[in-house]
């Protein structure tokens, strides 16, 4: 496409690209000198260079639209890389209890919140994804820095990532069935359609998954980036021409692959999927208006504090459960708070619904605060919980002379 | 022994712990990329912990050797170990393995890749020098020799 045209506009995208990909080189670099994640910084780069922003990119726009779709794709097949079918396995037995309570609590308020903003069901379901899912990416980097992977409330948040993100690969799908719409026995189908061809592909994968990872296991790291690479757009590709979420056919790919070709993916494919998600993200908040986004943000507080205190109840159970003491809760709950890459990849899918620009702009004012201030809520969770506690404790006491 | 617990971390790795004899936990955490992360539990906060140290898989195996103990690696079911060019692999045999149910001589192994079944381990019994006639089963343990990839070829013949 815009190869074809004029040499002096390929050399316009290639000046725009180049300031756009370099831009969110620093910006990156700064989100880890700060200690955050690079997602809000990026959603502020689109803001700026989209529709109503101090600069509109004009000859690229296509390029970075179709990259960032593929950048959806990476997330999520990075995502499923990361799980083997053991951990999976262990996640549905221990785990399904602290997943309902996450999935009424969380989702259950994002759905009853962009319903009494006036929004069409659909639009409101959305939202539940939105407000559902914690991020994985932001929650392990936190782990990871604030030392805490061996923390004993740990494996009870790392169980409920698992299950949000098992939870999606129904959720995706379906949400995407619904969009597509039409009468309510197409949707019904759609539905269905979608279930089945989920769970041929996840029957493939598991059935033939450790054949393809030894078949993979020889091959130059060229030729293996290739054929994941390739493959993933295929099986993407192929969900999507039947009206399912490609994004799902590429998690599944990722948790076909296992052992040592696996870890060599994981290796090869993350440069790449930093490139495109980033795109991805910067995308997604081209679309929205500044202005749009600032009407939202009271929204979007309101919408982050209540989630947030979701949020904390589901992990203070979830640790709770796991023999944790209060310290081990409130760190756990604190941890869940952090919303990410997932919120922005549901957000897109309602695009094109008439209350699409709403629910982009919310989302990313959400996103933006939770992924900024989760982060920062666990790091303080010791003196923030004593400051509850202390800020409670004249109604504790009141309460204690009116009930003796 | 003390006892040692495991935790499975979902997307990092598996987590081992015991209590020393001073009472305190301590714990390492085995990541898939084969890292090890020494931890203390904390006395005041026995929920937290602290990171001792990290180490490389090398450094881990390095360390081990001087402790004179074994390294426990629940996560691989396949072993491979590399005396100068030649490799030596434990593969265990699961229903999926289109070996099972047939004999070593079925299989030609040795004749097709040029590596060899040197022993089986059936019920935690080891069967040295299996001949052609002997039947692989579920659950079997081959063990087998050859150059890397004959090894790998031979893998790919028990499997596929």
């Amino acid at each position: 496409m815009l190869l074809a045209a004029g040499s002096a506009e390929t050399a316009l995208a290639f000046l725009e690209i180049g300031l756009l990909v370099g831009g969110l080189g620093i910006l990156s670099a700064l989100a880890s000198r700060l200690g955050v994640t690079a997602v809000p910084l990026y959603l502020i780069a689109g803001l700026a260079f989209g529709e109503g922003g101090i600069k509109e990119l004009d000859v690229s726009e296509g390029f970075v639209s179709l990259t960032g779709e593929i950048g959806v794709l990476l997330l999520l097949f990075t995502l499923g890389l990361e799980y083997t079918d053991h951990e999976l396995r262990e996640g549905l037995r221990t785990g399904t209890r602290q997943a309902t309570l996450d999935m009424v609590l969380s989702a259950g308020t994002g759905l009853a919140f962009g319903l009494l903003l006036g929004w069409s069901p659909l639009a409101s379901v959305l939202l539940a994804g939105v407000t559902w899912v914690s991020s994985s990416g932001v929650i392990s980097k936190v782990l990871d820095d604030l030392g805490r992977l061996g923390n004993r409330e740990t494996p009870s948040i790392l169980n409920l990532l698992v299950m949000e993100d098992l939870a999606m690969a129904i959720y995706l799908p379906v949400v995407a069935a619904l969009i597509v719409g039409g009468t309510v026995t197409e949707t019904i189908s759609g539905v269905a359609v979608a279930l089945g061809v989920v769970a041929v592909i996840l029957a493939a994968a598991l059935r033939y998954g450790t054949a393809l990872s030894d078949r993979l296991v020889r091959t130059s790291d060229e030729s293996l980036l290739l054929t994941v690479f390739g493959l993933v757009l295929f099986v993407a590709g192929t969900a999507q021409t039947l009206q399912v979420s490609g994004a799902i056919g590429a998690f599944l790919v990722g948790l076909a692959l296992s052992g040592k070709t696996e870890e060599r993916t994981a290796v090869l494919v993350s440069p790449l999927r930093d490139l495109f998600a980033a795109t991805f993200f910067v995308f997604f908040s081209f679309q929205i208006d500044p202005t749009d986004l600032l009407s939202m943000l009271g929204w979007a507080a309101l919408l982050a504090v209540i989630t947030s205190i979701t949020k904390v109840a589901t992990g203070w159970y979830a640790a709770a459960r796991a023999g944790v003491a209060r310290n081990g809760r409130v760190r756990a709950g604190t941890m869940l708070i952090a919303r990410g890459e997932f919120s922005i990849v549901i957000a897109a899918l309602g695009a094109d619904l008439a209350d699409g620009p709403e629910l982009g702009a919310l989302s990313a004012g959400y996103v933006l605060l939770t992924a900024v201030l989760g982060p920062l809520a666990t790091r303080f969770s010791a003196p923030i919980d004593s400051g509850v506690q202390r800020a409670l404790s004249p109604f504790r006491q009141r309460m204690r002379f009116s009930t003796s | 022994m003390t006892e040692v617990r495991e935790t499975l971390l979902p997307g990092v790795g598996v987590r081992h712990e015991f209590t020393n004899e001073d009472g305190r936990d301590m714990g390492v955490i085995v990541h898939h990329d084969g890292r090890r992360e020494f931890l203390m539990y904390s006395a005041k906060d026995p929920d937290s912990c602290a990171q001792l140290f990290t180490l490389s898989e090398t450094d881990t195996a390095t360390l081990a050797e001087i402790l004179g103990v074994s390294v426990v690696n629940e996560v691989v079911s396949e072993v491979r170990q590399d005396l100068g060019g030649l490799a030596l692999e434990w593969i265990e045999l699961d229903d999926d393995h289109c070996a099972v149910g047939s004999s070593i001589g079925d299989g030609a192994y040795r004749s097709i890749t040029g590596a060899s079944i040197i022993a089986v381990i059936r019920n935690s019994r080891p069967i040295p020098e299996p001949g052609p006639d002997f039947q692989l089963f579920a659950g079997d343990i081959a063990v087998i020799v050859g150059t890397h990839d004959e090894v790998n070829d031979l893998r790919l013949a028990l499997c596929s």
